[in-house]
């Protein structure tokens, strides 16, 4: 094996392992925010206790109060600023090795499947790292870094491959763009199916408390309410469906360089449609009645298991012209 | 909620009302809104991207027509019913078009009025300005001291005028929006969208591709019978194909040679080609894979490429019976080709000569006595093995016949898997019952061109880039409304400051202070600090 790629293949074993780190720190900060929400409702059930022998009357007992956002993003999170350090130091590694896995095949690291779900992580973590300066999604850590460790570790033990030089068909500079902005989007994507799930079980747990049943997942309490999960997971997948139908053209530019036509109905640009579409549909789903809410998020996930069909499922087991995963096709 | 828009509050779901007693007339009016509804839309759309999973599990005609042979040979009885579906056409489908024909309809009919109501809104000055603010989703208020209502209210305009907004006075109070780009971008994406597809569908009538297999050497013609395929579009017309000829001078391959884990994989392919066009100079040119020659209206992609070994037959007397650069298909990755040499015999039908061969351009020799290619490049390693028949090689029943296929079928095998002819680049062998020798002459090259004409093209990339510009416009420029009202307080002034987001607008709070801020700077110097309490 090539020395540089070797060093490349260890530098991303520390960053998996600095990443695992990350996420039992971002853990034990989801278990602090539940012990916090639930020492609220203590104090909010003595309070009421007290009221109610102060006046001598019936006062309703209320469940914890979903916590004002400012609360929950003034309070300090140890465990979660850890978690924080701890992805910045794994980016850095994880960094290292898509650099030299380029410096080692003189080319960008992105021309196979190894390399795509390399780099595309690595994005994946720096758009998660940057969305935090502007919004506390802090909550997201352990989503973010758990998700990131199993897709680097399914794809070291089982895309591995040997730096090879690209074939004829991937020299251009469309690739670069194609790939670079479809890793990008995924990247925005990824936050924003986060952020509609979190929605969906805030939703729940609505639910579940106005019907007077108990609260399983305290720790929701210390997130922001339904409305403004929605809101981000909006504004995010606003930006990834614009990376994307850049994505879009820009592959449909290089095809017609490639093989002389911009658009063949390919299994690959197959998907890439329609994963298009559904994310038009989701963003249709947010000005329709009856489909705000819960049912846009669900489509969010929709699109996003689209997303991840189409980079694990469509590139290794589908035929098409695309077959770059850079995997023995069993033909 | 997060996102009034007067564009959902015109084309909510209103057309979901039944009235179970209507004439054909209103039956008509439902139906046209009911598919010019939001709800619709969505439905059509999701619709449109599950109809088109079918055709990424199935293979298509159009994108891998080989698939679909061997789907058929495989799933003979599955192959039915997909046929009775249109499956191996879905892009092309009754059901497939059904979608996204109606989803275009219910497009246009939804664009058209909105087209009409925003043409309007931008003409009409913004609204009044409310009564209270705090009920407002943004709002701040200030007393400044030594100013006058007049001042201030003039001082507010301009400053919102300057920040690009529309404004309208009403009493001491001035209303603002801007944005309406927003709902510009979002009309000018859809009707992009439709002049993408009316751009495809018609532009599709007047192209043409087609297919060529040029042997180093050769020349092309554009012309109808020069081309191996040709599938025209609709208005293709005999004058459609440019004049123009194409002489491929050389292939050249390079194949990684270091690398040992990528060892043979191609590199780089570069056709060197020399163009004439009637009335001008030839001139020299390349092409390579990622970029296509451009002449006459054409462009020429180099889609594939492969060895033409040189064979020649001759009878036992000597006389020449085949001599001809016959291109073999590649099958694998090192190069190891197919190919099948058709000699024919005019005078006597049953000793044709039909000889099925593989080429091992860099020859190794397995322990069992069979060959494998193991470097993709030809030298003097190369190796050229063929089973030989006699018999009818079908040149003369007038069928066209796939010229990699040899029916051997009724024709006698006289050199086959055991003792197969083999030559070397140079050699001669002779064949057995006095039917003459063969030589291997050489191996060149030859490219698989493919050449296509499209003249929407232009068209097509105009309105894409159109719908970009909508569709960016449309998601990121903020539509807000924003007033100041100021009364008289004291010996200066209150000013009340709101805004109003339409649309999502994750920035309408700090646009509030802003404009607090912008016009108070705006202010004579005096009168910007509050007034001390
Ligand atoms: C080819 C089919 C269609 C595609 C690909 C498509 C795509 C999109 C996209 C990507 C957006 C988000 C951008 C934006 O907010 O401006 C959007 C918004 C919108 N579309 Fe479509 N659309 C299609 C058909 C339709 C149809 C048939 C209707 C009418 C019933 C419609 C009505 C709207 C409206 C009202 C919005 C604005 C929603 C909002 O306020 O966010 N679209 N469309």
């Amino acid at each position: 094996m090539n020395p540089l790629d070797s060093f490349s293949e260890l530098l991303l074993i520390s960053a998996i392992a600095v990443y695992l780190f990350a996420f039992i720190a971002f853990a034990l900060d989801l278990a602090r925010r539940s012990a916090e929400s639930q020492a609220r409702v203590d104090l909010v059930r003595r309070g009421s206790a007290a009221t109610e022998a102060a006046s001598g009357g019936t006062a309703v007992l209320v469940e914890a109060p979903p916590a004002p956002p400012a609360a929950a993003a003034s309070t300090r999170r140890p465990a979660a600023r850890t978690g924080i350090a701890l992805l910045v130091v794994g980016v850095l590694l994880h960094l290292g090795a898509a650099v030299l896995r380029g410096v080692a095949a003189g080319r960008v690291p992105w021309a196979n499947m190894y390399e795509f779900a390399m780099t595309g992580t690595l994005i994946m973590v720096v758009v998660y790292l940057v969305s935090l300066t502007r919004i506390d999604l802090r909550f997201l850590g352990s989503v973010i870094s758990g998700f990131v460790v199993v897709l680097l570790g399914i794809s070291t033990v089982s895309f591995h491959v040997a730096v090879s030089p690209l074939p004829p068909a991937l020299q251009s500079y469309w690739l670069v763009l194609h790939v670079l902005v479809a890793m990008l989007g995924t990247g925005f994507f990824t936050l924003a199916a986060a952020l509609s799930a979190a929605q969906l079980l805030q939703v729940r747990r609505g639910k579940r408390l106005g019907a007077g049943r108990g609260d399983r997942l305290r720790l929701l309490a210390t997130i922001p309410d339904a409305d403004r999960l929605e809101n981000l997971a909006y504004r995010i997948s606003v930006v990834g469906f614009i990376l994307w139908t850049f994505t879009l053209i820009a592959g449909a530019i290089w095809a017609n360089h490639a093989w002389g036509r911009y658009w063949g109905w390919d299994t690959k640009e197959v998907w890439t449609f329609i994963i298009w579409v559904v994310y038009a549909g989701y963003l249709h789903a947010r000005a329709t009645l009856g489909w705000r809410g819960t049912g846009s998020a669900w489509l969010n996930l929709i699109g996003y298991a689209c997303i991840l069909f189409n980079f694990g499922v469509v590139n290794v087991f589908f035929h098409g012209l695309h077959s770059y995963s850079g995997l023995p096709t069993g033909q | 909620m997060s996102r009034p828009s007067d564009a959902q509050d015109r084309f909510a779901d209103d057309g979901a009302v039944v009235n179970p007693r209507l004439g054909p007339l209103e039956w008509l009016r439902w139906g046209w809104r009911t598919l010019t509804s939001m709800r619709t839309a969505l439905l059509l759309l999701l619709a449109l991207a599950v109809a088109a999973v079918p055709g990424s599990l199935i293979p298509q005609n159009s994108s891998d027509p080989n698939g679909v042979i061997q789907y058929r040979q495989d799933n003979p009885g599955l192959a039915k019913v997909v046929d009775a579906i249109q499956g191996f056409d879905v892009y092309t489908s009754f059901w497939f078009s059904a979608i996204y024909l109606l989803l275009f309809i219910s497009l246009i009919g939804c664009v058209v009025p909105r087209l009409k109501h925003h043409w309007r809104a931008m003409r009409k000055a913004p609204p009044r300005t409310p009564s209270r603010f705090t009920k407002l989703p943004a709002s701040s208020s200030v007393q400044l001291p030594g100013l006058t209502v007049a001042e201030a209210v003039d001082a507010g305009e301009r400053v919102l005028k300057g920040a690009r907004y529309r404004t309208a006075r009403y009493g001491d109070s001035v209303s603002a929006e801007r944005g309406y780009l927003r709902e510009t971008g979002n009309l000018l994406f859809h009707s992009a969208l439709v002049g993408v597809l009316v751009a495809v569908f018609v532009g599709g009538g007047f192209t043409y591709t087609g297919q060529k297999i040029l042997v180093t050497g050769d020349t092309f013609v554009n012309g109808q019978t020069q081309y191996d395929s040709l599938n025209p579009g609709r208005f293709f017309g005999d004058d459609s194909l440019a004049p123009y000829a194409l002489k491929l001078d050389r292939l050249d391959v390079t194949y990684e040679q270091r690398n040992l884990d990528a060892l043979g994989q191609p590199l780089d392919y570069t056709a060197h080609v020399t163009t004439t066009v009637p009335g001008q100079a030839p001139k020299d040119a390349t092409i390579k894979v990622n970029s296509p020659l451009d002449v006459q209206g054409t462009s020429v992609f180099l889609l594939g490429n492969g060895y033409a070994p040189h064979i020649t037959v001759r009878n036992a007397d000597g006389s020449v019976a085949f001599s001809q650069t016959v291109p073999f298909r590649p099958t694998d990755s090192k190069m190891t080709s197919l190919g099948v040499v058709k000699v024919p015999d005019t005078t006597d039908e049953a000793k044709q000569i039909g000889m099925i061969g593989f080429l091992y351009p860099t020859a190794a020799e397995r322990t069992d006595g069979s060959f494998v290619s193991i470097f993709p490049s030809v030298g003097t390693q190369s190796l050229l093995s063929m089973q030989v028949y006699v018999g009818d090689v079908g040149l003369d029943a007038g069928t066209p016949k796939n010229v990699y296929e040899l029916d051997t079928a009724g024709m006698k095998q006289v050199m086959g898997i055991k003792d197969p002819l083999q030559l070397k680049v140079g050699e001669t062998r002779t064949l057995p019952d006095g039917l003459g020798t063969v030589t291997l002459d050489g191996i060149t090259r030859y490219a698989a061109l493919d050449i296509h004409h499209d003249p929407s093209q232009g068209v097509v990339a105009l309105f894409v880039a159109l719908a970009v510009i909508g569709l960016i416009a449309s998601l990121l420029i903020p539509r807000r409304r924003m007033w100041i009202k100021v009364r008289e307080d004291g010996d200066g002034v209150l000013v009340e400051y709101a805004g109003l987001a339409r649309g999502d607008d994750p920035g309408l709070v700090r646009a509030v202070a802003e404009l607090e801020r912008d016009h108070r700077a705006a202010l004579p110097a005096a009168a910007r600090e509050p007034a001390p309490v």
